[in-house]
């Protein structure tokens, strides 16, 4: 198994982060991993993206043009990386923002409500993992007790206690994403 | 299974370091590696195993303060990204001069001047070629993995005490900057004074004590014949290197019609060109050099026989290309591809340049 996944959004929304929590799960399955961000003069409220690859073989190129999944998160990112995804392959967004929704038909769309789940859940940095567990919902790659262990290992011990918060986000991600084309 | 961390290159290298029994880091701070000193600074490594880390007021004093910490017999190091290497480069060569062993380390960005602080591979002819003045060479390790970060910090000490020759670790901002699984190497204690003359020789200016004849670290010699007959040491160090300490890696060769030159960052993306390209139906290898001084030029000259073309592909204008037409001796066609200015090439537009040189589409 090879999955090769871009996440794209804006800075400050936990892209790299949530990139680096699965990059840590796929560890705990004793995965091969990859984490590659876009790299340059970068501002908070620009764009910011992950590539990450999860394998069970060696990982070739760390840098894709083309991706398994997109996790999409403004509409910046909807323009650049919608032509990327591989046919058959899997898009998950949040609505939130976007003007113009994928108009693909050769793959897969969900979309999950991130930014307003995050507002219900009175925490705006839960964001991340709903979208996390939306992704994990269609893709399950890798096991919640094992992003229970890449938290544990990713975070500061004085971030542990926000462990359970961050796994009701993943759940209230999962229960939340929707279908909008299924191949 | 040793302790297996989530880690972006530059980060490795400076726990690797620590781990190795580093003595000293001298460096002063420049993107993309600038978390190499970060790291090592809230590691704080004089307390657990005594190793210095000193952000010095400049590059230039930072490899000075490099040369007298080697000059000591001290196992130490120093890092930058390209501009700043141009500034080390007299300090380099001084330490190559003086037969120094230290730890270089280039995270190369893009170039020439300051240029960009994206990835780029052109320093290539500045580590292999010279880049400071005179007849010397440095050995040079290109890794391709944050695994290889953490593997060459001591790999690059082993061969630099061995051969009293500075090492250079060449990566850039992909690697550096990039996260991957790392089996991180376990503590080994600093050497003393004791283990550095069994390891070495006796050539470390730790103090005239009775009974010893002085010792002096230096690369200067006034008398021309003595200084050739330094030089001619030198090369014979040299042509040890080139005998012994190749170090390459072969992928998908035993039935390629095409060859993939390429080292570092280039070398993965080269390795999913691979797979694009073998599903078409093309059969291409990959030579990596992982030494880029000594380079594997006997190892490229015994595909000659077998391919029909060879792609050197590098985030360059053109540079390790030259090695691997002197190696070709023109007897087949060897072609460049390069994305340059701190853009990376994707493994597409690598399939895209092989098709075009070598298969006329």
């Amino acid at each position: 198994m090879t999955e090769e996944i871009i996440i794209a959004g804006f800075g400050g929304q936990g892209v790299l982060s949530m990139g680096k929590i699965l990059a840590y799960s796929g560890i705990m399955q004793d995965q091969e991993v990859s984490w590659m961000p876009s790299y340059g003069p970068e501002m908070r409220g620009g764009t910011a993206n992950v590539t990450v690859i999860l394998s069970d073989n060696r990982i070739s190129s760390p840098v894709l043009k083309k991706f398994d999944t997109a996790i999409i998160l403004n509409q910046q990112s909807m323009d650049k990386f919608e032509a990327d995804l591989k046919p058959g392959g899997t898009l998950l967004y949040d609505p939130n923002g976007i003007t113009r929704h994928p108009e693909r038909k050769d793959i897969n769309i969900f979309k999950i409500p991130g930014a307003a789940l995050a507002t219900e859940m009175g925490n705006p940095k839960t964001f991340n993992m709903i979208i996390m567990g939306g992704f994990l919902k269609v893709k399950p790659i890798v096991k919640i007790e094992n992003v229970q262990k890449g938290l544990e290992k990713s975070l500061p011990e004085r971030h542990h206690k926000l462990i359970p918060l961050n796994i009701e986000a993943i759940q209230k991600g999962i229960e939340n994403v929707e279908t909008v084309i299924s191949l | 299974m040793g302790d297996i961390r989530l880690m972006k290159g530059n980060e490795v290298i400076a726990e690797a370091a620590i781990r190795c029994g580093c003595d000293g880091y001298f460096g002063y701070p420049i993107t993309p590696q600038s978390e190499i000193m970060e790291t090592l600074m809230i590691r704080r490594p004089e307390q657990e195993t005594g190793m210095v880390v000193v952000q010095a007021e400049s590059e230039v004093a930072a490899i000075n303060m490099v040369y007298g910490g080697a000059s000591c017999g001290k196992k130490v190091m120093t890092s930058s990204s390209s501009p700043g290497i141009s500034l080390k480069a007299e300090g380099i060569t001084y330490l190559a001069g003086a037969e120094l062993p230290a730890l270089l380390v280039n995270i190369v960005r893009g170039g020439p001047g300051l240029g960009t602080i994206q990835p780029a591979q052109s320093d290539y002819f500045q580590a292999v070629k010279g880049g400071g003045h005179g007849d010397y060479k440095l050995i040079v390790l290109a890794p391709a993995s944050v695994q290889e970060m953490n593997d060459f910090v001591d790999l690059s000490f082993e061969l630099s005490f061995k051969y009293l020759n500075p090492a250079m670790i060449l990566s850039d901002g992909v690697i550096g900057q990039m996260m991957e699984k790392v089996e991180l190497s376990d503590f080994k204690p600093r050497w003393t004074a004791e283990e550095i003359e069994k390891i070495s020789g006796s050539w470390a200016t730790t103090g005239k004590k009775k009974g010893i004849k002085r010792r002096i670290s230096t690369s200067l010699d006034l008398d021309s014949a003595k200084q050739e007959v330094f030089n001619h040491k030198l090369q014979a160090k040299y042509r040890a290197m080139e005998e012994n300490e190749v170090r390459f890696e072969k992928i998908d060769c035993d039935d390629a019609d095409y060859l993939f030159v390429a080292y570092g960052s280039s070398a993965r993306i080269c390795q999913k060109a691979i797979e694009i390209a073998r599903a078409k139906g093309i059969k291409v290898g990959l030579l990596r050099p992982i030494t880029l001084f000594p380079y594997p030029t006997k190892q490229i000259q015994e595909m000659l026989g077998q391919v029909k073309g060879i792609l050197s592909v590098e985030m360059s204008a053109g540079q390790m290309v030259e090695d691997v037409r002197l190696a070709v001796e023109g007897k087949v066609p060897v072609e460049h591809f390069g994305r340059y200015g701190g853009i990376i090439p994707t493994p597409d537009e690598v399939v895209e340049a092989l098709e075009q040189n070598f298969l006329g589409e």
